[in-house]
């Protein structure tokens, strides 16, 4: 029986090479992208797809699952708390845009040659450094009622103060606030290093074409700027949808679920002590997934056609 | 092949006989608990006793933060369980209990006849006429005033709801708050209402109304929302609350900012952290509003449990028979600075204990185990988040009213 075998691909090999031979050049990259695909499949699709069929069941986390279609869904559209966190959803996503411009400008009023430049600089990116729950934490005390810097200043300039966080008026844009602190050094430090490769001879060029200020800024630098521009609006996007730590420090959602998130509102349904309804918790994250999704595809698209050069 | 497999058998053998033997010498009771530093000290000091009473057990007590505990219940539960939990009595063991995580340990409380000593909790401690654990303390809430600011705005400690907000009008010109509270972690609130609840439409019907039989836009809901708007609408709680947490709130009643706070009696020790004492410190129970309502009152009560998955049952049981003891529960309380269960102990010399040991030995109501644990987790979720709306815009009652119907038809269907 070994005898023939051998025989049978001693005979094989005289007329065409083995599986192997023949089909390396096709195979090889897959191999290489097996160990990735593995991963990415284990943590990223199956936890999506997971979701997803979890969204269609009511479950606590504990007992036995039940089958509910689409009624998580069908109750997600009919809850309000849902339309307060998407629309608070709305409004960070284009407050927390703020941070690319005021990025850049802090980056531009950065980037000259000033003895002890280095100091501003860290100084100014340390608020990125430090942790979210600290940032929330320093806020909070800011906005407190009778004791917050913030609090006082406007009862000495009004009479009134205003407690930021206690009122669902002006709870989220005062979270955005303390998230804008570190975003704004974040955007700040990817336009400085951007501005480290802006071509020198360019701006030698275009101030002898007479180019100035906001003409040198608009036509030559911020072209040259556009892969941190890009990087910047990527990070701020993804940083505004999930936002999470924040609401938690700060507010736990409150005023009454007024400050409440996509993020957050998932937690709050699927894993925090009055929760767990998983399902719930699933529908919501594959609605945020799907919202993420519109602004993902269109950054990938974008990074494709750059690649092909189009 | 078949020679080394043998020794191998023969070698883990040896090993687990080893294993059992050490177990025999001292056997381990694995122990989960939440307890901050005071109660922790204190139920150390009953640990030792207990190992000194039995040498042969072991047990290990792996303490939680408060809050991390609640959420990290449910992994151990199920992945890696102890012998004992803590957790709590009423709806907030339901969970649990409906999973099969909780064991059933009705034996050990005919054994100990523990139905007799610890009556009062009995009925909290009852699913499906089972009971599931073994309570060790309880505290009361009421309303806990400062002398100092009665005394400021020249009024009498209040005996009726139409004194108390009577009272709240001279508060006010003294410019003091007449109510305060920290509702930013929600629960605070929903002490008021249950006492609002409970003194407008008695014990029955709060209980009626937290099991969800009962419509949130029933009338007398609406009644005790009425009355409860009497001391929100004209601004007597503080303003602000809904950014405070309780111990903020406890610094306006300690600088007598704020006259009244309706508090569980753990907040005794926060008041006189801040430097009151019991000249200045006042407790009252909460004042009567419906008049000759049978009185209701609130009283959480702490509790400890064997997981379903426990490994050690006999000695676990063996522990709960322990702690549900007259004298072990004196003494724990005595530390804890609460109130014993065990109809057999004695209550400690401390003023506010004594007052509500006396308040909840004569509720002839019934006593309730709060909102966040009579209601279903979800049920208290949205409620307390209604009850912040409230106490910042009462106008919203009826919207308000509205959703938490809503969510009562979903939740316990």
């Amino acid at each position: 029986m070994t005898g023939s075998a051998t025989t049978a691909i001693a005979g094989t090999r005289t007329q065409r090479p083995g599986i192997w031979k023949r089909n390396q050049r096709a195979l090889a990259p897959w191999l290489f992208l097996a160990p990735g695909i593995a991963m990415f499949a284990l943590y990223v699709i199956y936890p999506i797809v997971a979701s997803m069929w979890l969204s269609f069941y009511d479950w606590d986390g504990l007992g036995a699952k039940t089958w509910l279609g689409l009624e998580n869904y069908v109750e997600l559209f009919d809850d309000d708390a849902f339309y307060t966190s998407l629309y608070n959803n709305i409004i960070w996503l284009v407050l927390y845009m703020l941070a690319v411009p005021a990025g850049l400008f802090v980056a531009l009023f950065l980037n000259q040659t000033v003895t002890g430049i280095r100091i501003y600089k860290s100084l100014f990116f340390f608020p990125f450094v430090i942790s979210q729950v600290v940032v929330g934490l320093i806020f909070s005390w800011f906005y407190a009622p009778n004791f917050g810097l913030f609090y006082n200043l406007i009862e000495w300039l009004t009479g009134t103060g205003v407690a930021v966080l206690a009122d669902d008026r002006y709870v989220t844009y005062g979270i955005i606030a303390a998230g804008l602190w570190p975003q704004i050094a974040y955007c700040m430090i990817l336009y400085l290093t951007g501005l480290n490769n802006v071509a020198p001879d360019q701006i030698e060029a275009a101030r002898l074409d007479g180019a100035k200020g906001w003409k040198m800024l608009w036509h030559i630098i911020l072209p040259q700027l556009r892969p941190a521009t890009f990087i910047a609006v990527v990070v701020t996007v993804i940083g505004a949808l999930r936002s999470f730590d924040l609401v938690s420090i700060m507010t736990d959602g409150g005023p009454y679920g007024s400050s409440r998130v996509l993020s957050f509102y998932m937690f709050e349904q699927a894993l925090s002590e009055y929760g767990f309804r998983m399902g719930y918790g699933a529908a919501i994250a594959v609605i945020l997934f799907a919202i993420m999704m519109v602004f993902i595809s269109g950054f990938i698209w974008k990074m494709v056609r750059d690649e092909r050069g189009l | 092949m078949k020679l080394s497999r043998k020794s191998v058998l023969l070698g883990t053998a040896a090993f687990a006989l080893m294993a059992t033997q050490a177990m025999a010498e001292k056997r381990t009771l694995k122990y989960y608990a939440d307890f901050d530093p005071a109660p922790l000290a204190a139920f150390e000091a009953a640990i030792a006793e207990f190992e000194a009473a039995n040498p042969d057990i072991d047990v290990v007590l792996q303490n939680f933060d408060h809050e991390g505990y609640k959420t990290a219940i449910r992994n151990f539960l199920s992945a890696d369980s102890p012998d004992l939990a803590n957790w709590y009595a009423g709806n907030r063991m339901a969970p649990f209990v409906n999973a099969g995580q909780f064991m059933d340990i009705t034996d050990v409380w005919t054994e100990n006849n523990l139905g007799e000593t610890l009556a009062s909790a009995k009925g909290s401690m009852t699913i499906d006429g089972k009971q599931w654990g073994v309570p060790y303390t309880y505290y009361q809430w009421g309303i806990y005033y400062n002398k100092d600011a009665y005394k400021q705005a020249g009024v009498e400690v209040p005996t009726t709801w139409a004194q108390f907000i009577d009272n709240c009008a001279k508060f006010k010109e003294a410019g003091i708050d007449c109510v305060t509270t920290g509702t930013k972690a929600l629960w605070p609130g929903a002490g008021i209402f249950d006492y609002m609840n409970l003194r407008t439409n008695g014990y029955d019907f709060h209980m009626d109304l937290t099991a969800g039989k009962v419509a949130w836009t029933d009338d007398k809901v609406k009644n005790t929302f009425a009355e409860w708007a009497k001391l929100v609408e004209p601004g007597y709680v503080t303003a602000n609350h809904a950014a405070l947490d309780w111990q903020d709130a406890a610094s306006l009643l300690i600088q007598g900012k704020a006259a009244n706070y309706v508090m569980g009696n753990f907040a005794v020790a926060v008041f006189k952290d801040g430097g009151m004492t019991n000249d200045t410190l006042g407790f009252m129970q909460f004042p009567e509003i419906t008049p000759g309502l049978a009185r209701g009152e609130e009283a959480p009560t702490d509790t400890i449990h064997i997981p379903s998955g426990a490994k050690n049952v006999d000695d676990a049981k063996k522990f709960l028979a322990f702690i549900a003891t007259a004298d072990v529960q004196t003494k724990l309380n005595e530390a804890l600075g609460q109130l014993p269960i065990n109809n057999q102990s004695k209550v400690g010399d401390d003023p506010f204990l004594q007052a509500g040991f006396e308040m909840l030995s004569t509720a002839d109501g019934g006593i309730a185990q709060f909102f966040d644990r009579d209601a279903p987790a979800e049920m208290a979720k949205v409620g307390m988040e209604g009850f912040q709306e409230f106490m910042v815009k009462p106008e919203n009652v009826d919207k308000i009213l509205e959703r938490l119907e809503k969510a009562r038809q979903r939740i316990y269907k």
